[in-house]
């Protein structure tokens, strides 16, 4: 099954491949992972999104806990949560496509960014079917250029406390 | 005052309370060793490659329980010393390695002799450093050193560029270490503490699997009075072998791939298997879907990631075993009624009985070829009172050390268990004896395996570092030869290894003594000469080549489904067989 964990790290040169370097050396799976500073510059929030059986989640959560960089790890889908993507795509627009394309934008609610007489460069945010919809819808048109942030996602306020792993309590 | 990088180095180590340093140098690090050559407080023993100087330091490491250090220089020095490291990583030792690196300002530009060696040694250590700024030089050895002998102990390395050994920094020593992502749990949650002690009470056939995590704890004195008190069975791991008396009535010896008969029966038809700082490796479990079948599992240990990864378990408590069973034997100290030993009683007289039917077994004829088995016998009976610390190689030679030579006290037992690394015996004894100057260390060796590090005897003699090595000379690499005849139809590919080298000359040859004992009449002889010599020993011992060891669950086998002695064909193969040499040896052996 899928998992959203929210890892907080020490910002510090080398904790990026640390954590990449669990995922390949235990053979666990990274579907996507995002990382930027917190308000906190010393430290790092990461998102990854990961699957496996409940044992191998409960691993991945251990490990991640145990890396020296790791401040804390939350797994996301023990609580109710939101997430976002955000999806850059250039597409092709012939002349007759100009329109078609501006309809689109406009259903999903995004924004063309950047435009030449012969492309349009398209921001979308949203959950990953919102994404993927907009692309089915774009891809006839011709995509030159597609780029996917990953997720990010926070725990939802205030209607359940996430259940967080801190280091500091026993965990079992 | 002001002091360079390398003078930092040398007083942050002195104040880790470092005796010996493991060493071998090299372009940038040479300002390190030009210090350490104009002080006294430290030892260096310099050592022939650095991977020796690795398994020095964990041998160090493991007989003392404090972190033993290494240090090498860049590139071919931080490469050779991988090995050692990823050995220390598996099965938990803590050693803190130092490596030169080049100057900060050719980092990553290819310089000579640069590697990477943080992104090298990153999957084999518990934490690494690279220290860019000779300010940061002292609180990260505080760190280095506090990283790896609390919690999970482990090794670290500490990578030092030359500009930085050489800069000046006023020195500090930081009393204290936060490091707010580390914070290891000594206390166990005392409600399953409590959960804990129910189940011990009410369980008929309660077994304690006890591994490395009580040598590190130091918990032996605490599992003691708890198997006493409960009059539960004692199986130890590999690791363990040490922490509970071997000779003990409650120890049923060593468990898992070539443990003892009843150590693994009594494990699957137990009803409680209780670990305690051991990580159920699948030398122990074997087939996981058919291990204890029938138990309710409690599992002690420090490390959270090792509850849970192989096995279910019910009782999961994450804590240090030494706080945990002290916690625990208060609370069954109250509860325990009754004589255990009646309550035991059935359980008991079962495993009496697995230990009648097939107890650790060899056959040692008066004129017939020396049998590996018979001389780890010997040498245990002859050094028992002594209180010798002993190392081990790996294979076969390993196996039957584990099972013949009891061992009284934990720290005393030096072998390569999760790597499984040949060539760590001769090293570890060396590191062992460096810091027991006056203790016996006792190395019992394969013929293989101790030629992965025989350059360390120039070592051992320079450095006066009298480990005697007993070599089971069976001319194979046993271990793959027992699998060839067990599994692949007795073709031995490659585990030949002829009688070369002369062992008795290549001690010579390196001004060391060396013995050979040719037959069973003069083993004792032999074995007791080594003893009383003064420096570095090799004993060769030629022993019977086609012994296997069992018991043996195959790999993936059940626990009680042991292979307890040679199948018929292979002993008629056998009876008939000599050592042969390469070019004739399938026509004999398979005819
Ligand atoms: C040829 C060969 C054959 C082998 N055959 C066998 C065999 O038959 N039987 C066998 O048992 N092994 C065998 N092994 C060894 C095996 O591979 C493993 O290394 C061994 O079983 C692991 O021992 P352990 O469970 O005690 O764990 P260790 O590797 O010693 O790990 C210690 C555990 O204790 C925990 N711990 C550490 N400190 C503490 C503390 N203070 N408090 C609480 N917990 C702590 C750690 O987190 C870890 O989980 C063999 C190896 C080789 C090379
Ligand atoms: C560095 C290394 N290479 C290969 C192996 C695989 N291996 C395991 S046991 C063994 C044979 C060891 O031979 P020897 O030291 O003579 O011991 P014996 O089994 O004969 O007692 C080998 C090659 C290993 N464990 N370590
Ligand atoms: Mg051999």
């Amino acid at each position: 099954m899928e998992h959203i964990i929210s890892v907080t790290v020490e910002n510090k040169f080398g904790v990026l491949s640390r954590v990449a370097g669990l995922f390949s050396g235990r053979g666990f799976n990274i579907e996507s992972l995002s990382v930027a500073p917190t308000l906190d510059p010393s430290m790092s929030q990461m998102t990854i999104v990961t699957s496996g059986d409940e044992r191998i989640i409960e691993q991945i959560v251990k490990q991640l806990n145990k890396l020296i960089d790791v401040i804390k790890v939350v797994d996301l889908n023990e609580t109710e949560f939101v997430s976002r993507e955000t999806a850059i795509i250039k597409v092709h627009t012939k002349d007759a496509d100009r329109a078609e394309a501006l309809r689109i934008v406009d259903i999903f609610r995004a924004n063309v960014i950047d435009s030449t007489p012969s492309t349009y460069t398209i921001e979308v945010s949203g959950d990953p079917k919102k994404i993927e919809a907009i692309i089915n819808l774009l891809q006839p048109l011709g995509i030159k250029d597609l780029v996917r942030t990953g997720r990010v996602a926070v725990a939802r306020e205030p209607i359940r406390q996430a259940v967080t792993q801190t280091k500091k309590v026993a965990r079992e | 005052m002001k002091l360079s990088g390398a003078e930092i180095f040398i007083e942050c180590l002195k104040r880790e309370g470092v005796k010996t340093v493991f060493a071998l140098p090299g372009g940038v690090v040479l300002k390190i060793f030009d210090m350490l050559h104009q002080q006294k407080d430290l030892e260096v023993i310099l050592t022939r490659h650095e991977q020796g100087a690795g398994h020095m330091a964990e041998g160090y490491a493991k007989a003392t329980g404090k972190a033993g250090v290494c240090l090498v220089t860049s590139g071919p020095g931080m490469t050779n010393v991988i090995t050692a490291l990823a050995d220390a990583y598996m099965d938990s030792v803590p050693v803190v390695c130092f490596s030169g690196q080049v100057p900060t300002h050719l980092i990553g530009n290819d310089a000579f002799q640069e590697a990477d060696n943080v992104g090298l040694s990153r999957p084999c250590t518990k934490y690494n450093f690279l220290v860019k700024d000779v300010n940061d030089l002292a609180a990260t050895i505080k760190e280095a050193f506090y990283i790896a002998t609390t919690g999970r102990p482990g090794p670290v390395l500490v990578d030092i560029p030359k500009d930085v050994s050489q800069n000046m920094a006023e020195f500090a020593y930081p009393n204290s270490v936060s490091i707010r992502g580390y914070n290891p749990t000594y206390d166990g949650n005392k409600w399953q503490i409590k959960q804990a002690a129910d189940a011990i009470a009410k369980a008929k056939k309660p077994i304690l699997y006890v591994g490395g995590g009580v040598v590190f704890s130091g918990a032996s004195q605490e599992l003691l009075e708890l198997a006493e008190m409960t009059q539960i069975p004692v199986d130890m791991t590999l690791m363990g072998l040490g922490v509970f008396p071997g000779e003990h009535q409650l120890s049923l010896g060593m468990l898992g791939m070539h443990g003892t008969y009843q150590a693994n029966m009594a494990m699957h038809y137990s009803d409680l298997v209780i670990a305690v700082g051991a990580r159920f490796d699948d030398r122990v479990t074997g087939k996981v879907s058919e291990f204890c079948p029938h138990a309710k599992v409690i599992h002690i240990d420090i490390d959270p990631t090792s509850i849970r990864k192989n096995i279910h378990v019910d009782v999961p408590i994450v804590g240090d075993c030494k706080t945990v069973l002290r916690e625990l034997n208060q609370i069954l100290r109250a509860t325990v009624n009754g004589d255990q030993k009646d309550l035991r009683k059935p359980w008991w007289d079962q495993i009496h009985q697995w230990r009648q039917a097939h107890p650790l077994t060899y056959q040692q004829e008066k004129d017939g070829p020396i049998k590996p088995q018979h001389v780890v016998k010997r040498l245990y009976e002859l050094t028992r009172d002594r209180d010798p610390i002993v190392s081990t190689d790996v294979g076969q030679h390993q196996m039957w050390a584990a099972q013949y030579f009891k061992l009284a006290q934990p720290n005393r037992w030096l072998t390569s268990g999760g790597l499984g690394t040949m060539g760590f015996g001769f090293p570890a004894a060396m590191g062992a004896q460096a810091a027991f100057r006056d203790r016996l260390v006792l190395c019992i060796a394969g013929d293989g395996s101790v030629q992965m590090n025989m350059q360390e005897m120039a070592t051992a003699v320079v450095s006066k570092l009298p480990v005697k090595i007993i070599i089971l000379n069976n001319g194979f690499h046993g271990m793959v030869r027992q699998w060839q005849d067990l599994f692949y139809n007795g073709r031995y590919a490659s585990s030949d290894l002829g009688t070369t080298p002369d062992f008795v000359k290549l001690a010579e040859a390196y001004g060391a003594v060396g013995l050979r004992a040719n037959k069973v009449a003069m083993l004792d002889e032999v074995l007791k000469q080594a003893l009383a010599t003064e420096g570095p020993v090799i004993v060769d011992v030629p022993t019977y080549p086609y012994e296997n060891c069992y018991p043996m669950i195959p790999a993936g086998g059940c626990n009680h489904e042991m292979i307890l002695e040679d199948p018929p064909e292979l002993k008629k193969k056998q009876s008939g067989a000599q050592k042969v040499t390469p070019e004739d040896k399938d026509t004999v052996l398979t005819a």
